[in-house]
């Protein structure tokens, strides 16, 4: 009886620990969402009412809008591309005979262990290089941040589609084979779908991290070509009010939906871990 | 028509040699087990013979046709792979018609031979779950209906019960046999365990180090091994070095054992497996004990349910004796350590081998 006292008591510290956790990481998130629905422009507890007159201003402020829209295409772009690349990259790691792909792995990974504002300020300089040399203009377009969040999709796509592959037995593909598969329908029909719940995860983590980034893309971005994120700082210069709590808010929503979606295809904890 | 054929087959590895100019037919509808420790290059073997890896020289010929090469796809190969490979986003059903969709086969004609190898399996009704909601018995199963399906000229196993457990890997093996010899398979089983390869197979072909140690029924094989790396490796045995004093009699320091023959004068091992050894206990007035008898101490009995396994000191070194499990009345049952006892053979179980010791090592 004791003992088994012990073991609850066991249970309860442990799921007490994980609760804690869990309200460290959600608490900012609550927090702001919370702070979105306040009707005093100057932050004060406790607020003076509830409303939803900051989504209206955000909604109503159209370098949001704008920056919303350019944000979603250069994510949508750099996901696509950097996912393409990175499969093509982890599938030639984990399956061709590269004597150096230790070395190669280490390399597309970098982007991820480099600051943003060191990465920025680097592709800021090499980019105004291209534009002295041959006269193209890449920083402030489009293309030009796209080129830029590339570089932070393809790691994603590389590490996750590298795991995906790399607990796959490569006796199956042999299988293939052996049943009359010629090795373009072994990739079609047998390797690429073993690689479908990493490329999706990919997609996923790739979006998110071109969606949110600030750092990397402060230096690149242009007159009317500007990013979300930068868009909040600029506002943040002049105005402290809630609107960007609700610009927040909506973008926690929009993340969370698309997690929820993308985890009924593929379960994302197992991906990830 | 003569199923397959592996002439002089060798494979290097930079300066390790994989598999040693091996040869080897297979006739049709036979199933040959190739036997032998982790690393000997069995498993090599079978690879090259479905295509996976290129000879370095020696030629593959499959109904007599060379297929040195041909690439994979395109040989008439059947393979069970160790951890079955089935595909793992695809349903039982399609996992078993992919060899059939490969050969253009038409869908109606198709779902028809589905169905009939899911029966022959004895999974009727699953088709439609995905492996990982088989158990590794069905899994098994699944493997095997997807090669057999596809009416292969060459049957190929590659370790193919070393994932299931004790009870189901008896079971399974029988069910592969049963199903080999129906279809007339000409099949090559690559095993490590040896009772599997005693059971299953025709023809044993034990293989060290790349190279052909013996060939033969499994009754030949385990009866008469060639030298003392296939005895040692297959089965259980005692080994006493000695020499021959006249045929039929063996010197082993003072003692002179019953042996097989012999020239006088050579020096040999003397192979007890342990099932020929008789043993008795030494009474007091040494009634019951065997007339030319070899004195010993047994040191360890080993009760192993059906069988009891008695290790027993003599000046020779240890020998092994083995009995069904004795009934309790049985004088054999009250053996304990320490015990006299008296040990014995006929002449012919007392194989005379080369005294060359060259262990198969388990790596």
């Amino acid at each position: 009886m004791a003992q088994l006292s012990g073991g609850n008591g066991w249970r309860y510290t442990r799921q007490g620990a994980a609760g804690i956790v869990f309200a460290i990481v959600l608490l900012p998130m609550v927090t702001v969402i919370w702070l979105s629905f306040f009707d005093d422009a100057v932050i004060s507890f406790p607020p003076s009412g509830y409303g939803w007159r900051w989504y209206l201003n955000a909604w109503e402020t159209h370098q949001f809008g704008r920056s919303f829209i350019v944000s979603v295409e250069v994510a949508l772009a750099s996901t696509v591309i950097g996912v393409m690349l990175g499969t093509a990259a982890a599938y030639g790691l984990e399956r061709g005979k590269l004597p150096v792909s230790g070395a190669v792995q280490t390399l597309l990974l970098g982007p991820l262990a480099i600051p943003g504002v060191v990465l920025g300020t680097g592709l800021f300089i090499l980019f105004v290089q291209i534009d002295n040399t041959i006269d193209l203009r890449v920083v402030g377009t489009l293309p030009g941040l796209i080129a830029a969040h590339t570089l932070l999709t393809v790691p994603w796509a590389v590490r996750l589609v590298s795991v995906s592959l790399h607990g796959v037995n490569r006796s199956i593909e042999e299988a293939a084979k052996n049943l009359g598969a010629r090795p373009f329908t072994v990739f079609r029909r047998i390797t690429l779908p073993m690689m479908r719940s990493g490329m999706i995860a990919a997609s996923l983590f790739g979006f998110v991290q071109s969606f949110e980034n600030l750092d990397l893309t402060l230096l690149l971005t242009g007159p009317g070509r500007s990013t979300l994120p930068v868009e909040m700082l600029n506002y943040l210069e002049f105005r402290v009010d809630p609107t960007l709590a609700a610009v927040a808010a909506v973008q926690i929503a929009i993340i969370g939906v698309l997690m929820l979606v993308t985890d009924r295809f593929v379960s994302l904890g197992r991906v990830v871990s | 028509m003569s199923g397959l054929t592996l002439q002089d087959l060798r494979r290097t590895y930079g300066p390790t040699v994989a598999v040693d100019h091996i040869t080897l037919d297979v006739a049709e509808g036979e199933l040959v087990a190739l036997l032998g420790p982790s690393g000997c290059g069995k498993t090599t073997t079978l690879r090259m013979i479905a295509g996976f890896v290129p000879p370095t020289s020696g030629r593959v010929l499959i109904d007599g046709r060379d297929v040195t090469r041909v690439p994979p796809y395109a040989r008439d190969t059947g393979m069970v792979f160790q951890g079955y490979a089935l595909f793992p986003h695809m349903s039982v059903a399609a996992n078993i018609g992919f060899g059939l969709e490969m050969r253009g086969v038409a869908r109606h004609e198709r779902e028809a031979r589905i169905t009939e190898a899911l029966r022959l399996v004895r999974l009727e009704g699953l088709g439609e779950r995905l492996p990982h909601q088989l158990s590794g018995g069905q899994q098994q199963r699944v493997a095997l209906a997807r090669a057999l399906v596809v009416n292969p000229a060459v049957f190929l196993l590659d370790e193919p019960l070393s994932n299931l457990d004790a009870r189901l890997r008896a079971e399974v093996r029988v069910e592969i046999r049963a199903l080999q010899r129906r279809l007339g398979l000409t099949t090559v089983l690559v095993t490590h365990d040896q009772e599997e390869a005693l059971t299953i197979a025709d023809r044993l072909v034990v293989i060290d180090r790349g190279r052909v140690r013996q060939s033969g029924t499994p009754k030949e094989v385990y009866e008469r091994p060639a030298d003392l790396s296939v005895a040692s490796f297959l089965g259980r045995c005692t080994l006493i070095k000695g020499t021959v004093e006249t045929p039929g009699s063996f010197r082993a320091g003072r003692f002179l054992l019953p042996c097989e023959g012999g020239r006088p004068g050579d020096r040999r091992v003397l192979l007890l497996r342990p099932e020929r050894v008789e043993l008795a206990p030494k009474g007091p007035n040494d009634a019951s004990a065997l007339p030319d008898g070899f004195p010993g101490r047994v040191s360890v009995v080993t009760y192993l349910g059906g069988r009891t396994e008695w290790l027993v000191e003599t000046d020779a070194g240890p020998v092994l004796a083995s009995r069904n499990t004795p009934a309790s009345d049985d004088v054999l049952q009250s053996l304990g350590s320490g015990d006299e006892v008296h040990l014995s053979w006929r002449r012919e179980a007392g194989r005379l081998l080369e005294p060359e010791y060259e262990p198969m090592k388990e790596e």
